[in-house]
């Protein structure tokens, strides 16, 4: 076992940029202004858990900014009617980690709600912990279905979409738009490997795609060759991997080295710069699959990459930034209308109605899921990720690794 | 039946595995046949190797030195002292104050050492927490035979990896200080008696382990394309397992032991049904039936003593 899952929540170096971030916010919207008025407001804390360190943790730390700027804005607003104060945990996407997490959070009954999770084999793990402490939790990059759909809790929330329309449209991708019809598919066995291989079987047998094999590899596995050796033999023409962005980067890279000729799909998880920066040349023509779109493409996208920019975060927002800082206005609304009661707010949450989100309009269903959510298909050119539309693999100007492949096999 | 050359390119595939945990078993082994000790951090060391690898390269890069070959042999030089060195640290911070303590006192040292450079790693290293693209410094390009895909980095990297157990073994069997090492692994007092400095051979015993780790860490950097600073969780675990499966103290037997444990492993995730997601439950399995019915490993424990 990992023995980083018994370490401290919040390492020191993410106090002090967490603390760091939260305090200049505050200051300097919140109270240096008309420090009167800001210390009549009743005191409401707020909870942020997501993966601060650890492989994913770029996506943690864009996340946990766009929590901080969210904050910053609404402490800011005169119309508030409480003073936010922040709590920043991280669940380093290791599930005995993020039960902790949420335990502390919800332990400190100032905290009235959570804006909680990247990773689903962590999301999945906190659920009941929110339940039994009554904290409602808005979920913000966790893709798993059954966060939402696996219980009738009303604390648990999600503002951004699940892995089944993320697959479905990726197979539809694959198989209709780019015409590959066989597949291995790889994934790792946490329940975020395992979904996004479920469902995307699912979408693959509605169309007709061939799954030669499905293989499941542990998480932070170093060594793929034995796996990619089975698989080769097995001449797909494309190799989906479901899982996360340094196992992704693995099996990428070891592709290459074997000299297996198919084509890289991944999932939401391999969506990151680090992906790209680590696999390097290797990276080139991968391509995956997104909720949202580029947030620079959002509806509110320019107006919130502004307000970032002028925080000064190190780290960039990345590609769930835009849902953490709306499930945190989200949150702050409900508890500016109902009070800060955690009853209250869970109720209030559960069935969220806003048209006007920087993401577009937000509904969420009895399960308190969000129904309308954006895939955006995304390709590795040239050492970023680009939108399929807007890619030169989409113009036809150059040619996808695996269409080559194949189109040199026949 | 999987055709011939899938069976041979997965035993290739082992090799290449078992030779990378070869090289961390050894550093396990030395500690363990000349002081007894069980140095549980040195996985963390073997990360740190690789990170000590990839930094120097950057700085080869930056100094203007463009030649790959001298790149790479100053990167293993320059790891392989800084890594020594640290691990002379070690041993020095965690092994030597505890000497007359029960053993668990240096096993809960090491550890926590393992954990602190681990940490370090995570802090210091700039973005310390994402994996890090490793320079190909080694031939690329493959050739195949019989269907079989060899590159030629592999063989490099076993070339490279061979080189350095002859040479521990020539420095355990016809050097001075391996006389010494092998003085002390068999009665350390008597040792000091016939003038052996027990000082100092702890010290080059540990050098000589944690530098092999260094080598460990740039070959699994050259190999895989790639460097994580939990890297040294799994590595330790598995370089001390194929130790024992060898038999610890016995640096043949560490060999043989990391070879077997990377075949295994492979094996297990290539011809058994469902097998990758158990390979380390069927590489484990087997630790645990040698500890059950040959406790003392393959070839027996304690070569060093009886040479």
């Amino acid at each position: 076992m990992d023995d980083q899952a018994t370490k401290v929540l919040v390492s020191r170096r993410d106090l002090l940029k967490g603390g760091t971030a939260a305090g200049v916010g505050v200051i300097a919207l919140g109270g240096l202004w008309r420090p009167a008025r800001a210390q009549a407001k009743k005191v409401v804390k707020l909870s942020f858990i997501g993966p601060l360190t650890g492989g994913t943790a770029s996506n943690g730390l864009g996340g946990r900014n766009s929590f901080l700027l969210a904050v910053a804005e609404r402490n800011a607003d005169p119309k508030s009617k409480y003073r936010y104060e922040t709590i920043v945990l991280d669940d380093e996407c290791k599930p005995t980690v993020a039960v902790q997490a949420a335990l502390r959070a919800g332990s400190d009954p100032e905290v009235i709600a959570s804006v909680s999770h990247y990773c689903s084999v962590v999301a999945i793990a906190t659920v009941d912990t929110f339940n039994k402490l009554g904290l409602p939790s808005m979920v913000w990059g966790a893709v798993l279905p059954d966060i939402t759909y696996g219980h009738k809790h009303v604390e648990i929330t999600r503002v951004n979409g699940t892995m089944i329309n993320q697959n479905h449209i990726a197979a539809d991708f694959a198989v209709k738009k780019l015409g590959f019809k066989t597949f291995s598919i790889i994934h790792d066995t946490t329940d975020y490997g395992r979904g996004h291989a479920k469902y995307f079987t699912e979408g693959l047998e509605r169309l007709g795609g061939k799954i030669l094999s499905t293989t499941g590899t542990a998480k932070d596995q170093k060594d793929y060759t034995a796996e990619l050796t089975k698989v080769k033999a097995e001449k797909p023409e494309v190799i989906y991997y479901g899982g996360l962005t340094p196992d992704g980067v693995r099996v990428k890279v070891q592709m290459d080295k074997l000299g297996v000729k198919a084509q890289f799909q991944g999932t939401s998880g391999i969506k990151s710069d680090t992906f790209i920066e680590t696999a390097g040349a290797s990276a080139e023509g991968v391509y995956c699959f997104v909720e949202g779109a580029p947030t620079e493409k959002l509806p509110g996208g320019k107006r919130f990459l502004e307000a970032y920019a002028k925080m000064a975060f190190k780290e960039p927002s990345e590609a769930y930034g835009p849902f953490a800082y709306v499930a945190t206005h989200l949150v702050i609304d409900a508890i500016e209308e109902v009070g800060p009661d955690r009853p209250k707010v869970a109720q209030k949450l559960k069935r969220t109605r806003k048209p006007d989100t920087i993401i577009g309009p937000v509904e969420f269903d009895e399960h308190g899921q969000n129904t309308v959510p954006l895939i955006t298909t995304h390709v590795a050119q040239d050492g970023k990720w680009v939108v399929w539309e807007d890619s030169e693999y989409a113009t036809g100007k150059r040619e996808l690794p695996g269409l080559k492949f194949k189109r040199e096999r026949a | 039946m999987p055709p011939l050359e899938v069976i041979l390119q997965q035993a290739f595939n082992g090799l290449m595995l078992g030779v990378m945990y070869a090289l961390i078993a050894v550093g396990f082994t030395l500690f363990f046949g000349v002081l007894d000790v069980i140095h549980f951090s040195h996985g963390d060391i073997f990360t740190l190797g690789a990170f000590a690898g990839l930094s120097l390269t950057f700085l080869w890069a930056a100094v203007g030195i463009g030649n790959p070959a001298v790149a790479l042999l100053l990167t293993f030089l320059g790891a392989l002292v800084l890594t020594g060195l640290i691990g002379v640290a070690a041993e020095r911070a965690c092994v030597k104050p505890l000497a007359k303590a029960p053993p668990l006192m240096t096993l809960l040292a090491t550890l926590s050492l393992g954990l602190v450079i681990r940490e370090a790693i995570l802090i210091f290293y700039p973005r310390g927490a994402d994996p890090k693209p490793f320079p190909a410094m080694l031939p690329q390009g493959l050739f195949e035979i019989g269907g079989v895909v060899i590159r030629y980095e592999n063989l490099a990297i076993l070339a490279i990896a061979g080189v350095a157990m002859v040479l521990v073994d020539l420095i355990i069997n016809r050097t001075r200080v391996g006389a010494s090492m092998r003085a002390v692994a068999q009665d350390a007092e008597a040792a000091q008696m016939m003038g052996v400095n027990l000082n100092r051979t702890v010290d080059f015993t540990f050098f000589l382990g944690s530098a092999l780790a260094a080598v460990a860490g740039i070959l699994n950097g050259l190999y895989y394309s790639e460097i994580h600073f939990i890297m040294g969780i799994m590595g330790g675990i598995i370089g001390f397992s194929a130790a024992a499966i060898g038999g610890l103290g016995n640096v043949y037997g560490a060999i043989l032991g990391g070879l077997l444990f990377g075949v295994l492993q492979t094996l297990a995730a290539a011809f058994i049904p469902r097998g990758s997601e158990f390979r380390d439950v069927v590489a484990f399995a087997v630790v645990m039936v040698f500890m059950v019915f040959k406790p003392t490993g393959i070839l027996g424990e304690k070569t060093i003593e009886r040479v």
